[in-house]
């Protein structure tokens, strides 16, 4: 019986030294103990398949389609242009939601290369980005707004386009954040009210 | 006539018994440990076609989750960034660099990146991330604290059991939604402050995890 017990105890120590303890990494894919349904023959976003030539399950648009309610009729809010040239003016609704929305997308989105406070001394800067804007210098802040919505929509020089991340509303509203970042770092005593003046012992 | 066994033998079948006894016990720890997905999944860190590293691009540079993974708020997936997401600063920095090669292949061929999948539920499950995010459930009660991941491993068993755990006190869980995706955060007030805001967000978006079976096996 001792030489049963033996052998029971170095089994146990064996498995345990071979299995290891819970959470040891791993680079095979988990066992799935009973696999019953876990993997139906369906297709999943962003997964591969065998039946199209791509091999993936997502398919991309056609070429020159609209998916269907994406269309927006009104060319400025789509495109900041009026005929040929970039226009002036929000056709958004313009309150503190819109630019609450559009600082927590800018913090998102922007803020690693232009800077939270909009002057282009983001974190990528020490990391070799080149030229990154300045928001709040003068040239940017003669932009229109139309201009300024094309430059986030589809990229201008090294900068690539955020179209893909950010709706057409949240473009205007990162838009008009940069707005109040530029009156923000171009402002001076004049634009504060007299009582605020007062407070501040301006 | 002698004795056909011998004295011993007479304990044998209590020794046996026990030793049954023992070897059941054994069995079964062995299975609830190592047979669950505490075991099978946690520590699983696929080898990836590029060493991204989320420690530098989260933990280091700061970016947001969202910045790759721009859907998680509105879908039910989460998506993997597109290799153009990649090279709005690899077009600039670390050009040459041969860990990079991959990505820029796919980003001017237009063929995806195959990135390997860490986490995947069974296909009878129901998950969506959106539920999930916009009402306080951090990233890090599921994936663990990716912001200090070299490489994504499975933090969490994801098992029906842990679903539940939550599922039945969400207010452990639930935080401001500013501070979703920011994984160092934890209630100011500690463990109290946290289960007595929890208890007020619950009423405020009148959080009600389900808990039958059709929530989540649709
Ligand atoms: C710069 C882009 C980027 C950022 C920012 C980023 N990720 Fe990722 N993430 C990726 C890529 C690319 C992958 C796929 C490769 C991998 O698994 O390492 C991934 C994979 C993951 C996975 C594993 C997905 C699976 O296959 O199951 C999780 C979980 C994840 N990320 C969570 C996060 C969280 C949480 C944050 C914010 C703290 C974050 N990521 C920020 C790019 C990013
Ligand atoms: C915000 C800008 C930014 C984005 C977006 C970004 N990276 Fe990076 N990445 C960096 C910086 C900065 C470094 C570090 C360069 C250094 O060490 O000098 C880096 C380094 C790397 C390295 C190590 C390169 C080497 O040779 O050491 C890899 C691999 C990498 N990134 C992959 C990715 C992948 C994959 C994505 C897309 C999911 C991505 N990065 C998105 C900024 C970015
Ligand atoms: C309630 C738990 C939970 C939370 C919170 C959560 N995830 Fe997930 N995540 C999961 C599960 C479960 C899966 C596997 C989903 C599947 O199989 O479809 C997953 C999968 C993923 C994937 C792989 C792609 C996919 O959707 O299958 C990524 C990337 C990801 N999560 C990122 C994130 C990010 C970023 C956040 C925070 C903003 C987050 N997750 C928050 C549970 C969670
Ligand atoms: C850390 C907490 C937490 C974890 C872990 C968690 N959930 Fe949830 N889940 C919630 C909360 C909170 C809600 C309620 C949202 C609401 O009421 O709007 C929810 C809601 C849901 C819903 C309802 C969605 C709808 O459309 O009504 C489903 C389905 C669900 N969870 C599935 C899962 C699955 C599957 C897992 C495990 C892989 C999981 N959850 C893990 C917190 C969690
Ligand atoms: C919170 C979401 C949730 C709810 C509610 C839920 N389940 Fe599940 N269930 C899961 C998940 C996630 C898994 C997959 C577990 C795994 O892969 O480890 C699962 C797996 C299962 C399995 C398969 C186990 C296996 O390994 O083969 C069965 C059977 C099951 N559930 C039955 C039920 C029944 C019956 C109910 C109602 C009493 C229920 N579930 C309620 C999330 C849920």
């Amino acid at each position: 019986m001792r030489y049963v017990y033996l052998i029971f105890i170095l089994g146990v120590v064996g498995m345990v030294s071979i299995l290891g303890p819970r959470g040891s990494k791993s680079t095979k894919p988990p066992l799935e103990v009973f696999p019953d349904m876990d993997r139906m023959p369906k297709y999943h976003p962003q997964a591969e398949s065998g039946f199209f030539a791509d091999g993936r399950t997502d398919r991309l648009p056609v070429d020159g389609s609209i998916a269907r309610g994406t269309y927006i009729a009104d060319e400025y809010l789509a495109t900041g242009k009026r005929g040929e040239t970039f226009g002036k003016g929000f056709p958004i609704e313009v309150d503190n939601d819109a630019i609450a929305r559009g600082e927590d997308r800018y913090n998102i989105y922007c803020t690693v290369c232009h800077g939270g406070a909009g002057d282009g001394d983001g974190i990528t800067k020490k990391y070799g980005m080149l030229t990154v804007a300045n928001l709040t210098d003068a040239r940017l802040s003669e932009y229109t707004d139309g201009q300024l919505y094309d430059v986030v929509k589809n990229g201008k020089g090294l900068m690539y386009g955020y179209a893909d991340r950010l709706s057409v509303e949240d473009r205007w509203n990162v838009v008009l954040y940069v707005r109040a970042l530029q009156r923000a770092a171009n402002g001076s005593a004049k634009d504060l009210t007299p009582a605020k003046r007062e407070e501040l012992g301006l | 006539m002698s004795n056909v066994f011998p004295k011993w033998s007479n304990a044998l079948p209590l020794k046996i018994i026990v030793f049954v006894f023992i070897l059941a016990a054994a069995v079964v720890s062995g299975i609830t440990y190592y047979a669950t997905p505490s075991y099978t999944r946690v520590g699983y860190e696929p080898v990836q076609p590029v060493p991204y590293d989320h420690s530098f691009h989260v933990g280091e540079l700061g970016l947001d989750c969202r910045y790759c993974h721009s859907k998680v708020e509105e879908s039910g997936h989460a998506n993997i960034p597109a290799s153009s997401t990649c090279m709005a600063c690899h077009s600039m920095i670390k050009t040459d660099s041969e860990l990079l090669e991959p990505v820029r292949a796919s980003f001017a061929s237009g063929e995806p990146l195959p990135w390997v999948r860490v986490h995947q539920t069974p296909d009878y499950v129901y998950f969506n991330h959106s539920v999930h995010v916009n009402r306080g459930v951090s990233c890090v009660e599921c994936h663990g604290e990716v912001n200090k991941m070299e490489i994504v491993k499975h933090d969490q068993p994801m098992s029906m059991g842990w679903c539940l755990e939550c599922h039945r006190n969400p207010e452990e869980y639930l935080r401001p939604i500013a501070e979703v995706t920011n994984l160092d955060w934890v209630h100011p007030g500690g463990e109290k402050g946290q289960i007595e805001d929890g208890k007020k967000f619950v009423e405020e978006w009148n959080v009600n995890p389900p808990q039958s079976c059709t929530g989540c096996h649709r």
